[in-house]
C-alpha cells in the first residue's frame, strides 16, 4: 500500500511531464516545425521554480497549494483503486480552488479567465459523473477495484463523451477558452495571468498530475490487462492532439453546446441503453 | 545550481513590446516564430505576459507617450530578466532620433542588455541577440 502511495506521487509527474514534452514535439512536427526537445517541460518547471517571486495578492498562493494537494489526493485515490465518484468530486474541488484563486486577484484577464474556467467545469463535470454512473451500471460498484471486464464494447458512447471532456481538461483547441494555451490572445493567459514563478510552476505540476489521472480514468474502460488500457489512453491522447491542430479556438457558448448536446447526450443515451437492454 | 542555470538558458519566455516602431522589426520578430526559423527549438515561447516572461524584446524608440508603460512592463517581470532591443531605432532613436516626441534609445528608460542593430534587423540577427542574452540569463545576472 505504502509503495503504491509513494509511487503514485513520485512517478506520476514524470509521466505527465514527458507526455507534455512529446505533445509539444508532435504539435511542432504537425505544423512543419522541429520543436523543442522532449525534456522541455522539465526545463520550464525548474526555471519557474528558480524565478524570484512577485506577489500581488496573498490568498491565491495558498489556494494554489490547495489545488495541487487535491489533485494529488485524487491521483492517490486512483492508485489505491478507490471510489470513482469520490475521485471526480475531489478533482472538482481542486478546480474550484484554482478558480477562487484567480477570482481573488483584480486583473480583468484572470477574472474573465476564471469565469470561463467555471464554464469549462460546467461542461466536463457532468460528463465525468455520468461516465462513472455508466461504469457503475456495468460493474455494480463505484469502486475502481471492482472493474474486471472490458467496458468499451458496451460503453463506447461514454468513451466518445469522455474524449470531449479530455479535450477540455487538457485545455486544447477548440476548447482552450479559459487559458488560451497558445498565449498572445485576447485574454493574455486567462486564469493563469496573475501567477508567476514558483506558483505557475506548481500549477504546471498539478496539470501533469491531472493529465495522467484523466488518461488513467479513460484507460479504465479497457481493463482486460494493463497494456490495452494504456494503449487506449495514449490513442485518445493522440486523437486530442490531432483535433487541437486542425481546429481554431471557439467561443464558450459553442463549447457548452457541444459538450452538453454531444457529451451529455451520448452518456445519457448509453445509460438508457444499458437500462433497457441490460448491457 | 548547474541545473538551474541550464534550465534558465533552455527555457527563455519572451515578452514582445512595440514601443512605437514602424512595425518593420515586429514583422521580423514574428518571422522567427515561423517554421523556417522556429525559435521554439530553443524552448523560446512568445508569452505576451510580463509576469511569465524572462526576456523583454523591445522594438522602436523610447518616446514620451509610452515610456511609462515600458517601465511598468519591465518592473512586472520577475528576476532574473534581460532586455533585448531590436532595431536601430530602439538602440539609438534611429530614423526618428530628432522627432519632438522621442526620448532616444530604450536605454534612456530601462537598462538594456543586448542591442540588435539593423533597420529592419534580420531574423538571424534577432535570434543571435536572444542567444547572447541567454548567457546573461544563465548566470542570473
Ligand atoms: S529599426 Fe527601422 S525597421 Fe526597425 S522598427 Fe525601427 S524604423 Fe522600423
Amino acid at each position: 500500500m505504502a509503495i503504491i502511495f509513494i509511487a503514485a506521487i513520485v512517478v506520476t509527474p514524470f509521466i505527465g511531464g514527458l507526455l507534455r514534452g512529446i505533445d509539444r514535439k508532435l504539435t511542432a512536427h504537425m505544423q512543419g516545425r522541429i520543436g523543442p526537445p522532449i525534456q522541455q517541460p522539465f526545463y520550464d518547471i525548474i526555471k519557474l521554480f528558480s524565478k524570484s517571486q512577485i506577489i500581488t495578492t496573498r490568498s491565491p498562493l495558498l489556494l494554489v497549494y490547495g489545488y495541487l494537494l487535491f489533485i494529488v489526493a485524487a491521483v492517490v485515490l486512483f492508485a489505491l483503486k478507490q471510489d470513482l465518484l469520490m475521485l471526480i468530486l475531489v478533482l472538482g474541488v481542486a478546480d474550484v480552488l484554482l478558480v477562487m484563486g484567480s477570482f481573488s486577484t483584480r486583473s480583468p484577464y484572470s477574472q474573465i479567465g476564471s469565469n470561463r474556467e467555471l464554464l469549462q467545469m460546467f461542461s466536463y463535470e457532468p460528463i465525468l459523473i455520468l461516465a462513472s454512473i455508466a461504469i457503475y451500471m456495468e460493474t455494480g460498484s463505484f469502486l475502481i477495484s471492482r472493474i474486471q471486464q472490458p467496458l468499451l464494447p458496451t460503453l463506447w458512447p461514454v468513451y466518445l463523451a469522455l474524449l470531449i471532456a479530455l479535450i477540455i481538461l487538457m485545455r486544447k483547441s477548440p476548447f482552450d477558452i479559459s487559458a488560451s494555451e497558445h498565449a498572445h490572445q485576447e485574454i493574455v493567459r486567462g486564469i493563469f495571468t496573475e501567477y508567476s514563478g514558483l506558483y505557475l510552476g506548481l500549477i504546471e505540476l498539478a496539470h501533469w498530475y491531472e493529465l495522467v489521472l484523466v488518461l488513467a480514468v479513460i484507460s479504465l474502460l479497457w481493463t482486460a490487462g494493463v497494456w490495452p488500457g494504456i494503449l487506449l489512453a495514449l490513442f485518445s491522447w493522440f486523437i486530442v492532439l490531432i483535433i487541437d491542430n486542425i481546429n481554431a479556438r471557439l467561443t464558450w457558448s459553442w463549447m457548452i453546446r457541444t459538450s452538453w448536446v454531444a457529451g451529455i447526450g451520448l452518456s445519457i443515451l448509453n445509460i438508457i441503453g444499458l437500462r433497457l437492454f441490460g448491457g | 545550481m548547474n541545473w538551474i542555470a541550464r534550465s534558465r538558458a533552455k527555457s527563455p519566455w519572451l515578452l514582445h513590446y512595440d514601443c512605437g516602431s514602424c512595425n518593420g522589426c515586429d514583422i521580423e520578430i514574428l518571422a522567427c516564430l515561423t517554421p523556417l526559423y522556429d525559435i521554439e527549438r530553443f524552448g523560446i515561447v512568445n508569452m505576451g505576459n510580463p509576469k511569465h516572461a524572462d526576456i523583454l524584446l523591445v522594438t522602436g524608440p523610447a518616446n514620451h507617450p509610452n515610456y511609462r508603460v515600458l517601465k511598468n512592463l519591465y518592473e512586472q517581470m520577475p528576476e532574473p530578466k534581460v532586455v533585448v532591443v531590436v532595431g536601430s531605432c530602439g538602440c539609438t532613436g534611429g530614423v526618428f532620433h530628432n522627432c519632438p516626441n522621442i526620448l532616444g534609445g530604450i536605454d534612456k528608460v530601462i537598462p538594456v542588455d543586448v542591442y540588435v542593430p539593423g533597420c529592419a534587423a534580420k531574423p538571424e540577427a534577432i535570434i543571435d541577440g536572444v542567444v547572447l542574452a541567454l548567457e546573461k540569463l544563465k548566470n542570473g545576472k
